[in-house]
Parts: structure tokens; C-alpha cells; sequence
């Protein structure tokens, strides 16, 4: 079905610097949804993330997304957001000289929608995140700690109005008054618009507002196991040892993937 | 002054041309250049064409409310008009040798010429310009010079003299531009700051894609005097500007900030030497470049500390941005040492657009050839703020944006 509304992601793999990091991962995101990634540090959940907008340091080795039925894969970064996916990155990159209003000037100008009309929606939607406008004319990111670049994003999802959002621990850095806010705009967003979101968390905390539908743990590469609200409790409680067992740990290197293993098995001799 | 260009003529044949082979001409085009296709201008140009080349005078734009406005073609003074305040003021724009004691002013700062193009100047400047300002005058306005040149196959040779008295305070500006005429076009600049004296001096360079240009600027400050240069690179087929500026008393303070952009098969090239000769001396060097399709940049820069310049604070800074695989930059800082007293520091990069500020902009809907446009704007903007008058930034940034709009770019496209 061409125009179903979904973010479906299947059997995706994809490496970084030769080394496959994701080994077929699959999940279906739909309007409204919130769908929560956890897992051990290194598991891939920000590859994840950057693979699916695109960035160029990451080798899509297998599988397909599609969002509405439009193939990413096909899109460049810039094309990805105009189609309707945020990432919000769980280490924004600070920008000297470009600031929030010129950059989001230009992606409505390239998106087709009003340019003018961008300084007042950052001004609502600063409003509604409780961040002071004078951080509006400010290059972006920089100068900023952790939890004022979250915001930051949040921001930007709110003016940028996607379809999809994949929320690379948006939580980290922020206070608990901030988080408080930052996840109720967001779960808002999934109500008022119908936003589906891929948030990747370690904390239980986020996803007490934002009401997950789906928790995916992520280890070695894969979602290892899916489940519900419940999910998150127990991982609080036993933590990914506990509920993955020996998958909650990175698999040892091993001499597959090694140049000198090209060779392994066969007798050097005959 | 006849004289003293008469003997500069006849010297000429003495001084050795510059060879790529010497520290100071190394990565320039030195060698490329062919001196006799080009003749020192004899007679001050006139006629339609010239009226016409200057109609859209940047003097217009960058004139209003200037203490005095310049024009010259081709090295000699064609119209000068000073504000009635500044006149009263008794500051003095004008050719050298009508000014009172004028001829004894030139060559007060810079002694004697640091290379071949210093002695070609001094031998075939027709009209020296100067701005005397006097002590105690801060000038409101801009002193604007708009020096053009007009004539194929021209060797233009303007000289400037400033002189900003003792607790004055003046800001020049000069733009330079042309026909699209092949030129040589060699501007001195010899500035003096007196004690406590504030001088502002910028260069907006816009010249045409034919010229050769040899700048040199000798700038010396005083007791507790500051001097703020600026420059705008963005025209010329090769130009290069020596800078050498002495900070000679206790207390004296230079910043250069510079915003250089190439394309096609430019060259643009510059040398400063900083030095630092009084105690309590801060210099603050900025310059910041970007190369795109075949172009070169050389920035060059030697900070001097003498014996007795203790506590010196001296930080030299050198970005570059290379937009093509065929364009190159050269950065060269040097720091000479002679007290350990000091707080001396030089950084310098090349790179290329930073592929994560790139894709940061594109994961929010950018086109990649946009984003590097923000991403190169943004690298220039604390440049465009420091110009001396909001004109002047205002005339470098669209300078800018109209490089920035002929050049396509690399960036991952399609995924
Ligand atoms: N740019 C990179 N170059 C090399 N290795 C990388 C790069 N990015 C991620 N990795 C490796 O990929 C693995 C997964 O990293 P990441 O996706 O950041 O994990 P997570 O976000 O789950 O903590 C780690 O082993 C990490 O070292
Ligand atoms: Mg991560």
C-alpha cells in the first residue's frame, strides 16, 4: 500500500568504519505512536539514529525505510526532513555564525512554506518551552549547556512540525523541571499532530509522560525484546543484564571481519 | 618631491625583483609576473569612460555621513570633498605637496621601501593623498577613498598618509576596484598613530579579475595609541598586502581582522609582520579565508617580540575553509621571541567544510548547497561585525553572498 502512514523500518543493517553495527533491525512507527529504544552503551541506537537521516559517515549495508510509503533510502538528509522526519541528536553540533532563525528560515523556504512566518513560530514555540528569546539570535548550540541544546531541538521539532521524530536521548542533559516540559510538549505533539516518535532513552523518567506504546531493547546489533510500559519497570528494576542475560553485553571482537581472517580455516599448508 | 622621485627613479635599477625563492615571496606568484606589459600611468585620465566606470560609485553608498570622500583613478587624486566639520576641525584631506609641510610627512613612517614595488611606487606616484588629522579631533564620519582603476594595461602606483594626531580618533576607509582592464595596481599606505590615538583603516578590494595588485602598508602606534586594520579580499587575479606594523610605545595596540574569499584562478596573499618593540603591547591578528574551484590563499604571519617589550600579549589567528579540490591555502604563523615575559599564541587550520555542521543543517530541511552557504556566512560573520563602519560589513557580506552564489557544492547530495 503506497500511502499507508507509517515509518517502517525492515531488516536494516548498516556499518560504520567497516564494522556492521546494525544486523536487521525492524519496527513500524505510526502517527500518534510512541515507540522507545533502550540498550546497553554501543548497542547502535545512535547509528540507528543517524542512519535513517542520512548521515554520510554511516554505510546502509541492507533492509529499507520508508516513511508514508516514500523510500528514504532514495533522499538526502535535506529531503528526509522536508519529507517529515526530525532527529534530534543526542550531541547537537554547534554551529558558529548560523542562527536558529536563519537556518529555520531557510528550511521553510526550501520546504515551499512561508519564511516570514518562522520568527513568530519560534517566538510561540519558545514560549511553550519556557526558553528565553534572546537564546533565538544566538549562533546555535554554541555556548549552550547540554540540557539549553535539548531544548534547543525540541524547539526545532516544534517549528519544523515533522511527521516522525527519532529522539536521540533527549533526555540526557536536561533538569528535572526541563524534562518535565520538554516531554509534555513532545507528548502533545503526538496528540495535536499525530507526531509518531522513536525515542531512545536509558531512563524510565521520559517515558512516564510521553506513555510509550512499544519498548524495544536493543543489544548486539538487534531488538533482542519488545514489550510494553512494563518493559521499562523491569529494566529499571534488573537492568539490561538482568533481562537480556548475555546479550546485554557487547560481543567480544572476534577474528571474523579481521583482514588477517580472510584466510582463517583453510590449511596454510596444502 | 621631485626629487625625492627623481632619485627613487634613478635608484631603481639597483633593486633586485623579488624572486619566489625568498621567504617573503614563497607560495606567491611572483614569477609569473611580467612588469613590462604594463606602464606607469603618465597623465591624470579623463574623458567619458572614466565618468562611467565611477557612475556607480561605492562612494555612494559607503559616503553618507563621511568626514571626507576621495576619488581616484589610476593613482592620482580626481575629486576630494571634506565635510564642513571636519573642516573646521582642521583636519586635512588632500594631495601631499599642497598641504603645509607635507613633503616632509612622506616617508616619516615608512623610511625606506621594503621591496621593488615600494621603490616603483615612491618613483612613480603621482599624487601622494594624505589625512591629517589633528590632535585631539575624534572625526565622526568615515574618511572614504574609493580608488579605481580605469586604464588597460595600466601600472597605477596610489600612496596614502595618514596621520591620526596625539588622542584623536579617525577611521579611513578604502575601496578598491576597477575596470575589467589588466593593471597593476601597487597601493602604499603609511600610517601613524600618536599617543593615546585611535585609528581605524579598512581595505575593501574589489578588484577586477585582470589585476595584479602589490599592497604594502607600514602602520606605526604610539603610547597607549591603537590601530584596528581590516581587510576585505575578494577581488584581483593575484593580490597580495604586506603589512608590517610597529607597535612603538608603551601601552600600543594593533588588531587586524581580515575576511579573504577566492575563486576561479585567484591568488590572494598576505603577509603581516607584527612587531612589537614598547612593554604592555597587544596585538590581536584574525584572518579568516575561504578557496574555492582553482583559487590560492597565502596567509603569512610573523609576530616579533623584542627584548624590551615585556608583557606583550600577542594572538594571531589563521581559518581556513577549502571549498574545491583543486583550491589551496597556505597558513604560515611564526612567533620570534625575545623575552619571556609574554602571552603569545598562534593557531591555524585548513579544512573543509565540517561535514557534521553540514549534515546538523541538513537534517532540518537545508539543501546542502544553502547549508554551506549559512555554514560559510556564519564562518565570516565575526569579520563582517568587526568592520570599522556597518557599511563597510554590509559591502563585504554582499561581496560575499554573490561568491557564494557561483559556487556549487560538494556535500554528499543524494544519499
Ligand atoms: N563514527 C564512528 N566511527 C567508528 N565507530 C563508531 C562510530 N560511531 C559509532 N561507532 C561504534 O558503533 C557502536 C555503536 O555506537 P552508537 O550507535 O553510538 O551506540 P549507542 O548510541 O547505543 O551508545 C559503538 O561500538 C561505537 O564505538
Ligand atoms: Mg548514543
Amino acid at each position: 500500500m503506497q500511502d499507508e502512514r507509517v515509518l517502517k523500518i525492515e531488516g536494516l543493517r548498516a556499518s560504520v568504519a567497516g564494522s556492521e553495527i546494525l544486523k536487521g533491525i525492524n519496527l513500524e512507527i505510526r502517527p500518534g505512536e510512541v515507540h522507545a529504544v533502550m540498550g546497553p552503551n554501543g548497542s547502535g541506537k545512535s547509528t540507528l539514529s543517524h542512519v535513517l537521516m542520512g548521515h554520510p559517515g554511516y554505510e546502509v549495508t541492507g533492509g529499507s525505510v520508508t516513511l508514508d510509503g516514500v523510500d528514504l533510502f532514495g533522499l538526502a538528509p535535506w529531503e528526509r526532513a522536508q519529507a517529515g522526519l526530525f532527529l534530534c541528536l543526542q550531541h547537537p553540533t554547534e554551529v558558529p555564525g548560523v542562527s536558529l532563525e536563519a537556518l529555520l528560515t531557510e528550511a521553510a523556504r526550501a520546504g515551499g512554506r512561508d519564511p516570514d512566518a518562522v520568527r513568530q513560530a519560534l517566538v510561540t514555540e519558545a514560549g511553550r518551552l519556557g526558553i528565553d528569546e534572546r537564546l533565538l539570535d544566538r549562533s546555535l548550540n554554541v555556548d549552550l549547556s547540554g540540557g539549553e541544546k535539548k531544548r534547543n531541538e525540541a524547539l526545532q521539532l516544534g517549528v519544523l512540525g515533522a511527521r516522525y521524530a527519532v529522539l536521540d536521548e533527549i533526555d540526557s542533559g536536561l533538569d528535572v523541571d526541563a524534562l518535565a516540559t520538554v516531554s509534555r510538549r513532545i507528548q502533545e505533539a503526538t496528540e495535536e499532530d499525530g507526531l509518531g516518535v522513536l525515542a531512545i532513552t536509558h531512563f524510565a523518567r521520559l517515558l512516564e509522560v510521553l506513555e510509550p506504546d512499544r519498548i524495544h531493547v536493543l543489544s548486539r546489533g538487534s531488538i533482542q525484546v519488545t514489550g510494553g510500559p512494563e518493559l521499562a519497570e523491569q529494566l529499571e528494576a534488573e537492568g539490561y543484564v538482568g533481562v537480556l542475560g548475555d546479550a546485554a553485553t557487547e560481543e567480544p571482537e572476534t577474528l571474523v571481519g579481521l583482514p588477517h581472517a580472510a584466510g582463517f580455516g583453510e590449511d596454510p599448508f596444502a | 618631491m621631485r626629487a625625492r622621485r627623481a632619485a627613487a627613479v634613478a635608484g631603481l635599477g639597483d633593486v633586485a625583483h623579488p624572486d619566489a625563492g625568498e621567504e617573503v615571496w614563497r607560495y606567491s606568484r611572483i614569477d609569473e609576473l611580467d612588469l613590462e606589459s604594463y606602464l606607469p600611468s603618465s597623465q591624470r585620465p579623463t574623458g567619458a569612460s572614466l565618468g562611467a566606470s565611477l557612475g556607480d560609485s561605492p562612494g555612494d553608498s559607503l559616503g553618507a555621513g563621511a568626514a571626507a570622500t576621495v576619488v581616484l583613478c589610476d593613482g592620482w587624486i580626481q575629486s576630494v570633498q571634506v565635510s564642513e566639520a571636519a573642516t573646521e576641525a582642521g583636519v586635512l584631506v588632500g594631495t601631499v605637496a599642497d598641504l603645509e609641510g607635507g613633503p616632509e610627512i612622506l616617508g616619516a613612517v615608512l623610511e625606506a621601501p621594503v621591496d621593488l614595488f615600494g621603490h616603483l611606487n615612491r618613483a612613480f606616484c603621482p599624487e601622494p593623498l594624505a589625512v591629517l588629522v589633528p590632535d585631539g579631533i575624534r572625526l565622526d564620519g568615515p574618511v572614504v577613498i574609493v580608488s579605481h582603476v580605469a586604464t588597460e594595461g595600466v601600472a597605477a602606483f596610489p600612496r596614502l598618509l595618514v596621520r591620526c594626531g596625539i588622542d584623536a580618533e579617525a577611521t579611513v576607509v578604502e575601496v578598491q576596484t576597477s575596470d575589467d582592464v589588466g593593471a597593476m595596481v601597487t597601493p602604499v599606505l603609511e600610517a601613524i598613530v600618536g599617543r593615546a590615538g585611535r585609528l581605524r583603516h579598512a581595505v575593501l578590494q574589489e578588484l577586477g579579475q585582470r589585476v595584479w595588485q602589490m599592497a604594502h602598508q607600514e602602520v606605526h602606534v604610539g603610547q597607549e595609541a591603537s590601530v584596528e586594520l581590516f581587510h576585505a579580499g575578494l577581488g584581483g587575479d593575484y593580490a597580495r598586502t604586506r603589512t608590517d606594523c610597529r607597535l612603538l610605545g608603551r601601552g600600543a595596540g594593533c588588531h587586524i581582522t581580515a575576511a579573504y574569499f577566492g575563486d576561479g584562478s585567484q591568488a590572494l596573499d598576505y603577509r603581516t609582520f607584527l612587531d612589537h618593540a614598547a612593554p604592555d603591547t597587544v596585538s590581536e591578528l584574525l584572518f579568516k579565508g575561504a578557496v574555492d574551484d582553482a583559487s590560492r590563499s597565502v596567509y603569512s604571519g610573523l609576530i616579533r617580540v623584542r627584548p624590551e617589550a615585556v608583557r606583550t600579549r600577542a594572538n594571531q589567528t589563521n581559518r581556513n575553509i577549502k571549498l574545491s579540490p583543486d583550491a589551496w591555502a597556505e597558513s604560515v604563523p611564526n612567533l620570534e621571541i625575545e623575552t619571556d615575559d609574554v602571552m603569545c599564541s598562534h593557531a591555524s587550520t585548513v579544512s573543509p567544510v565540517d561535514a557534521d555542521q553540514r549534515f546538523y543543517l541538513e537534517s532540518r530541511g537545508v539543501p546542502t548547497d544553502v547549508a554551506e552557504r549559512l555554514l560559510l556566512e556564519g564562518f565570516f560573520a565575526e569579520v563582517v561585525e568587526a568592520a570599522p563602519v556597518p557599511a563597510v560589513g554590509n559591502r563585504l557580506h554582499s561581496g560575499l553572498r554573490a561568491k557564494l552564489d557561483q559556487h556549487e557544492a560538494v556535500g554528499s547530495d543524494a544519499a
